[in-house]
């Protein structure tokens, strides 16, 4: 068969192919036609599994084929089991919702196995009535259900080491998911509870071991902020805060307290563990800074990228995801020169606010050495800084909200490697 | 006579208001809450909270001595917080001081945290970690005050209370700013 010949147009330089070129030229080499063989009935050609009927019905999983698609790094302090975190494989994943199974966990003292039927929501402190609720109760109010990212402030942090750490997607960045947000708008329940005037931050705690706590304020808490019951259509799971969790869209994850339990209204924040020793942003002037709540605007190619090779030259899909916790994604711009010319990447349609986007372009590697990037702009105007603009005034140890972009060098074999540019 | 007329007028009322009741029912169906949260009793709600805020409002009563809070530490701490709570396999509860502005700050409680308050929060919620809840709120001020020994910030002979846990000075505790709310 005779490959049809294309004239590319090119919206950067090295390769990146301009969109209009396929859209023009219905792009596609057909497969190679499979021969009739030894297993051919009248001439048609049958795969072993079309030769009888499949398995029967019911609970079923992902492919045995795509058993390495899981939750990676699983890594707890010494001595524990469940003092750490796992990571979203999300070099092996498209569009932007993360299945639950693999959604990142990063817990404090385990999960616990929580009984729905006695666990209680209180909402008490500087309020009119202190109010219980049970998990029947709530689900008599109505719902409401967003698809949104929730990022540790913790992700990427392996950036910040000197030398470009060798990791793959997930090793680096693999603490960001994204899922369909099912629950209760929370002013609701703070307004039944009635808030008093000197009210102006809540204490959340969770049901875990280490009855974990964050500070946040009310404004957020009336503004946008869910008690989240539901995650991609089913009951949350319990590495994800069953029967509940506080979802607070595009803030900290570590803020979004899991297994909810208590909501205290307070004149200001307790200052608890999580919100001082950790998760504070240290200066290099020695001034440490509480309470940055919002992810920053960031991007990452997830293919091609460390352990996705290319194995030949020619035309290949590039994809990533975007966010930003202050609104929606308005551009991401793609380099294959090492930042040199820009073109702007496609958005699939589901542009949503503070929830991850999904881009894609296609590239011509024409087999050198090349350095694919990725620029996101946010509709607030939130430009994603470059590594070097990220660690200006930064302790040398602090990593939380690493948003920098990121760089993956192509060399002539196809080998990718993370690189800092 | 009279209950024959007031069936009318009962029928002509009903009628009368039907159409209005259905708008109302209407607006009921979009904004009326359930409003299904049960009284909570300040008993429950003090067995639940476990908020400490650095004024010291949610502190329980309570003292202890460094003295104690070593033999404490010895017996709940010290296998994973290593002895004197340096090099254990879990974190540093001492150590550090003065390194935080300096080219490889090192945090711990004494070198990097603003409240003493919280060493009473945190250890209250969640420590030790293997048996949390398992110690009495002499003990967490003993404890507390052990680690501010062990961080030069109080002396052997002091003891911790409600009310001096508020007072004590930590060294970093100048070096905080708020980013929330937003200064534009
Ligand atoms: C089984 C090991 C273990 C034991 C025993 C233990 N801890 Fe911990 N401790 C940890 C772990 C793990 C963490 C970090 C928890 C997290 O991930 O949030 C921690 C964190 C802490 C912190 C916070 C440190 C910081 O700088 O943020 C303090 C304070 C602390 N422990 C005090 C204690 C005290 C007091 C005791 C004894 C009553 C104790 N721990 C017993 C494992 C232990």
């Amino acid at each position: 068969m005779k490959k049809k010949k294309f004239n590319f147009t090119f919206s950067a330089d090295n390769g990146l192919v301009d969109r209009r070129c396929f859209l023009k030229s219905g792009f596609g080499v057909g497969a190679g036609m499979m021969v009739a063989g030894a297993n051919a009935s009248e001439g048609k050609y049958r795969d072993d599994w079309m030769r009888k009927p499949g398995s029967g019905m019911g609970e079923s999983g992902p492919s045995i084929h795509e058993s390495h698609i899981k939750r990676s790094n699983v890594a707890s302090q010494p001595g524990t089991l469940g003092s750490g975190a796992s990571r979203t494989p999300l070099q092996f994943l498209d569009g932007i919702i993360t299945p639950s199974r693999l959604h990142f966990e990063r817990h404090h003292s385990g999960i616990p196995d929580i009984n729905p039927q006695s666990h209680r929501l209180f909402i008490h402190g500087l309020v009119d009535r202190s109010l219980s609720f049970s998990m029947n109760d709530l689900q008599r109010y109505q719902h409401v259900s967003r698809i949104q990212f929730l990022e540790c402030s913790g992700n990427s942090g392996a950036m910040i080491a000197p030398n470009a750490p060798q990791r793959d997607v997930s090793q680096i960045h693999g603490l960001v998911s994204c899922s369909e947000w099912g629950g209760i708008p929370l002013n609701i329940l703070l307004d039944e509870a009635g808030i008093k005037p000197e009210g102006k931050w809540i204490v959340a705690s969770g049901a875990d071991a280490a009855v974990m706590s964050r500070s946040v304020p009310l404004e957020k808490i009336m503004d946008d902020a869910i008690i989240a019951t539901h995650q991609n259509g089913e009951p949350i799971r319990p590495s994800n805060g069953y029967p509940m969790r506080l979802f607070l869209p595009g803030w900290e994850g570590n803020a979004c307290v899991k297994w909810l339990k208590t909501i205290k209204v307070t004149s200001g924040p307790s200052m608890t563990k999580d919100e001082t020793s950790k998760y504070s942003d240290l200066r290099d002037d020695g001034i440490a800074e509480l309470f940055t709540f919002p992810m920053g605007v960031k991007s990452i190619i997830t293919s091609p990228s460390p352990g996705l090779d290319l194995l030949e030259r020619g035309i290949y899909q590039i994809s990533g995801i975007a966010w930003s916790g202050s609104g929606k994604i308005k551009q991401v711009e793609l380099s294959a020169d090492g930042g040199k010319t820009w073109a702007k990447a496609e958005l699939d349609s589901h542009v949503l606010s503070k929830s991850l986007t999904r881009f894609r372009s296609a590239w011509k590697w024409n087999g050198t050495q090349s350095s694919l990037m990725s620029r996101a702009i946010d509709d607030q105007g939130n430009i994603q800084p470059n590594r070097e603009h990220w660690l200006k005034g930064r302790a040398i140890n602090t990593f939380y909200h690493y948003n920098a972009i990121q760089s993956w060098s192509v060399n002539s074999k196809g080998k990718i490697n993370n690189v800092y540019l | 006579m009279f209950i024959y007329k007031l069936k009318y007028i009962l029928i002509f009322f009903i009628l009368s208001i039907l159409p209005i009741k259905i708008v109302i029912a209407d607006g009921e169906f979009t904004t009326q809450k359930p409003s299904l949260g049960k009284i909570v009793s300040i008993k429950e709600i003090n067995a639940v909270d476990f908020v400490v805020m650095p004024d010291g409002d949610g502190l329980p009563i309570g003292s202890g001595s460094v003295e104690s809070g070593k033999e404490l530490f010895t017996m709940h701490c010290q296998a994973c917080h290593g002895l004197d709570g340096v090099n254990g396999i879990n974190g540093d509860l001492s150590g550090g001081h003065g390194t935080i502005n300096g080219p490889v700050p090192k945090k711990t409680v004494g070198s990097y945290w603003p409240y003493a308050t919280i060493l009473f929060d945190y250890i209250r919620r969640a420590m030790p970690y293997q048996s949390p809840g398992i110690l009495s709120n002499d003990e967490i001020y003993a404890l507390s005050a052990y680690i501010l020994y062990i961080n030069n910030i109080i002396d052997e002979k002091e003891v911790i209370t409600q009310k001096t846990i508020v007072d004590v000075e930590m060294p970093n505790s100048q070096n905080f700013i708020w980013a929330y709310p937003k200064k534009d």
